[in-house]
């Protein structure tokens, strides 16, 4: 896999701290890393966000040691305020931050590109484009870091880090490494001194020196390659994977002979000189890339620079929508930028005959079982009976599902802990009228990461509002890493679990606990909480139904089907079409809601939900 | 390196549905092809595991690595856990000489169990895969499964079935090294045993 190759490129750099937050498509990287700890004597941390995870690398490298910071692209925003930081006063041992973005949002609330973080902060950037460069760039990136003293960013893709393919290893250096910071020297002593911004202009300075080193030795990187013939009628520029799909798309329509591809795995700062010989070489140009046209524009200025050596160029790309704005690439997107541009018919032409039968649709949903789909089931009953037109405010989480299900009691959805910080903000709004109950969700991960500081906010300032903490006792959606609130760690030590309870009495919120399973108690707790002043955490603490930790079947559940009253749908066939569980199925031929037993995990909290109380379960023994 | 592919690189799509074990069977065929072909395999994973469709591209060949994903109407194997994803996929990825293997068991999507959405005959996407290509096969592989305990063994009855159609260098010579690059001790027997059930089902 992708990430196994960036985990083991690091490894044979020597890298002796790893820490991370979980985000996919990043999250196999830490995972691979803290089974190699024990063997390779590492330290590996899931940290509690990714700014406190950049920290906590940094630490190493300013000790001499070689360090790497692991997180999805969202997670690089969370961390941004010290990477600016640490951009300016810059690094000892070798340190490299892995940001893997999401082209196509396929696990995320956005498609952001990290690569401008890159150039925001003047750090050296890297996009492997194969898995074998996954391995290699991960490695050089430690060296170049050493050898510059600055942090380098490595930009990997849910296509790469999640792709697997034929990689050939190195060795692991057999070295001893010994912590030491060192700081009795002047502030600009870079390898005694305290590390620090300050003098700021000077040290900023000094890193776009760096960066014009980095430069030069992009110009002869053996990870920038040309393939093509000597003078293209059309340089393809890309970056990334996106250089399979470019190679993939030549194949396909047979213009290997007329256009050439120019894939840079040095992607800021640009290896100038490199690229300038290239765009001499032919007069149309496109740009293959993944999310914002990064290379596109930086190359633009390039070309508009030296115009008066390399002529007047055509360019193709995201800016004149040859390739789409948005959305994941693939061999096909870059097979119709090509046919637009030659006036091919396409691979498409003539085979428009497919049949007209059409899969169903295939909607997210939360599984059988899910602790989630009772809260949800619990919120929605009691914001309905309430009828005051009350609200939750969302944030990133598996209960994101709540919007594709039949509860969509989530009405904003922006980054972690975000769901409790606008529910501090709308709950201060009564002075202007405003009479909604005001609730916000997250899950004991999000918790720890983002959600405490918005707490304390609508504490301080007297909000009105009912924070639900869905607490399955995991980070369930990116794979069950351990957070603080768990007595294990990344390396399975047993650690102090931090209290989700205890912190919030102490920030002087009210709170109670309650199991979602149990809908009554969660109810009634949540229709008291909704009318009271003042900021209340209410703790939903329920296993995920897909944690390793293995449970027992509590219930066997039937239907009795005398009583069942779906066919006439006076119930509004509520335990197919709100609850939604995959384990009940509407037999359309009987008109009865059946159990599909194969699904069911026997929770038993769909027993409490119909009307007539045609579900019934029984305590299996 | 091999010996030639039918085709090079050799495109193969394996389809289900988030939990029935799609990455799994993906990398259980990588490791049997790895020891003598270049293997690429792109994958979709995480929210789409909460029952959405999955979708594992593997590409196999004798020269290099290729794009983790497949174009449109260039995969030359399909092997479906699922039903309507056999469909779904076919219909965009599949071309007139496509292997088509389908396990019949369905996994009736979300709206499906509500009655909002029609979930469509075994007999209709028989007719609709078989009008895009005539090597089409539907296998029992969740019944053979069952058999050994446990539905989720569907994933390595089909790949048994893949091997069985001769279309790839792998046989049960591959079996073993390809199973227990992925599972633990205890669980390879079982696995190897689901493949063979496969392979045998398709020779029958």
């Amino acid at each position: 896999m992708g990430n196994e190759a960036l985990a083991r490129g690091v490894l044979e750099g020597g890298v002796a701290v790893a820490t991370g937050y979980p985000g996919t498509p990043s999250s196999e990287i830490i995972k691979a890393l803290s089974k190699a700890a024990e063997k390779r004597n590492l330290y590996v941390e899931w940290s509690v966000n990714e700014k406190v995870a950049l920290e906590v690398a940094a630490a190493a490298s300013f000790a001499g040691l070689r360090s790497v910071c692991v997180m999805k692209q969202n997670g690089v925003n969370v961390a941004s305020d010290f990477l600016l930081h640490l951009a300016i006063s810059g690094t000892r041992g070798g340190i490299v931050l892995i940001s893997c973005d999401d082209p196509g949002a396929y696990s995320s609330m956005n498609e952001a590109d990290s690569r401008f973080f890159a150039r925001v902060c003047e750090i050296p950037l890297l996009e492997p484009g194969t898995f074998q460069q996954a391995k290699d760039m991960a490695q050089w990136a430690l060296d170049l870091s050493e050898t510059l003293k600055t942090l380098v960013m490595l930009r990997s893709v849910t296509r790469l880090s999640h792709g697997s393919g034929t990689v050939i290893p190195g060795h692991l250096p057999e070295k001893e490494v010994h912590a030491v910071f060192d700081h009795h020297g002047s502030f600009t002593d870079a390898t005694a001194g305290p590390v620090t911004c300050a003098p700021v202009v000077l040290k900023h300075g000094l890193q776009q020196k760096k960066m014009k080193k980095a430069q030069k030795i992009f110009e002869e990187c053996p990870f920038n390659e040309y393939k093509g013939p000597e003078t293209p009628d059309l340089l393809i520029l890309t970056t990334g994977v996106c250089r399979l799909y470019s190679k993939e798309a030549l194949y396909e329509l047979g213009l290997e002979p007329k256009v050439g591809i120019l894939s840079l795995g040095t992607t800021w700062p640009l290896p100038a000189s490199l690229i300038k010989e290239y765009l001499s070489r032919t007069d149309k140009i496109l740009f293959v890339e993944e999310i914002l046209p990064f290379l596109e524009e930086n190359v633009k200025i390039l070309a508009a620079e030296t115009a008066s050596e390399i002529g007047v160029k055509t360019f193709y790309g995201k800016s004149d929508n040859t390739i789409p704005a948005a959305g994941e690439l693939s061999p096909d997107k870059v097979i119709k930028a090509l046919s637009t541009i030659y006036g091919l018919p396409g691979l498409n032409h003539g085979h428009d005959k497919k049949p007209q039968l059409k899969a169903p649709d295939r909607a997210l949903l939360f599984c059988a079982g899910c602790p989630h789909r009772a809260s949800f089931w619990s919120i929605y009953n009691v914001l309905a009976k309430d009828n005051r037109q009350g609200f939750v405010c969302g944030d990133i989480g598996c209960y994101t599902l709540d919007i594709f299900c039949g509860f969509r009691t989530l009405k904003t959805i922006h980054s972690m802990g975000s769901g409790a910080g606008l529910a501090s903000g709308f709950g201060k709004l009564q002075k202007f009228g405003m009479e909604q109950p005001v609730l916000a969700v997250c899950g004991d991960s999000t918790f720890f990461h983002a959600a405490i500081p918005a707490v304390i906010n609508a504490v301080h300032h007297e909000a009105d509002l009912t924070l639900i903490v869905l607490d399955n006792s995991s980070t369930a959606m990116t794979g069950f890493q351990p957070h603080p609130g768990l007595p294990v760690d990344a390396l399975g030590n047993t650690v102090p679990a931090v209290d989700i309870a205890e912190v919030c009495r102490a920030l002087g919120a009210e709170v109670e606990i309650a199991d979602p399973f149990d809908l009554e108690e969660t109810q009634n707790l949540l229709e008291d909480m909704i009318h009271k002043k003042g900021a209340h955490v209410l703790i939903l603490r329920q296993n995920c139904a897909l944690s390793p930790v293995e449970v027992k079947t509590k219930y066997k559940i039937c239907v009795d089907t005398e009583k069942c009253i779906g066919e006439d749908y006076r119930c509004k066939r509520v335990c197919t079409q709100i609850f939604g569980c995959p384990g009940l199925v509407w037999d359309e031929k009987e008109k009865v809601t059946t159990i599909d037993e194969v699904i069911c995990t026997g929770c038993g909290v769909c027993a409490h939900i119909c009307p007539v109380g045609a579900i019934k379960k029984e305590e299996v023994f | 390196m091999g010996e030639n592919l039918l085709k090079d690189p050799y495109n193969i799509i394996i389809a289900g549905v988030g939990g029935q074990g799609n990455v799994t069977a993906s990398r259980v065929l990588g490791n049997m092809l790895i020891r003598n072909y270049f293997v690429t395999i792109g994958e979709t994973f995480g929210a789409s595991q909460r029952g959405g469709s999955v979708m594992s591209h593997v590409r196999v060949s004798a020269q290099s690595i290729w794009s983790p994903q497949i174009p449109e109407r260039k995969a030359d194997l399909i092997a479906a856990l699922e039903p309507a994803e056999a469909l779904r996929v076919t219909t965009v990825y599949g071309h007139k000489g496509s292997h088509i293997v389908v396990n019949t068991r369905p996994v009736y999507p979300a709206g499906v169990a509500a009655g909002e959405l029609e979930y469509p005959s075994l007999e209709e996407i028989k007719k609709a895969l078989s009008s895009i290509t005539e090597h089409v096969w539907f296998v029992k592989a969740t019944d053979t499964a069952l058999q050994l305990g446990n539905p989720i063994l569907g994933n390595m009855v089909i790949l048994g079935v893949v091997a069985g159609l001769d279309v790839l260098p792998i046989g049960e010579e591959d079996f073993e090294w390809g199973i227990s690059r992925i599972f633990s001790e205890d669980k390879v027997a079982l696995n190897v045993k689901a493949l063979e059930m496969g392979i045998n089902l398709i020779r029958e």
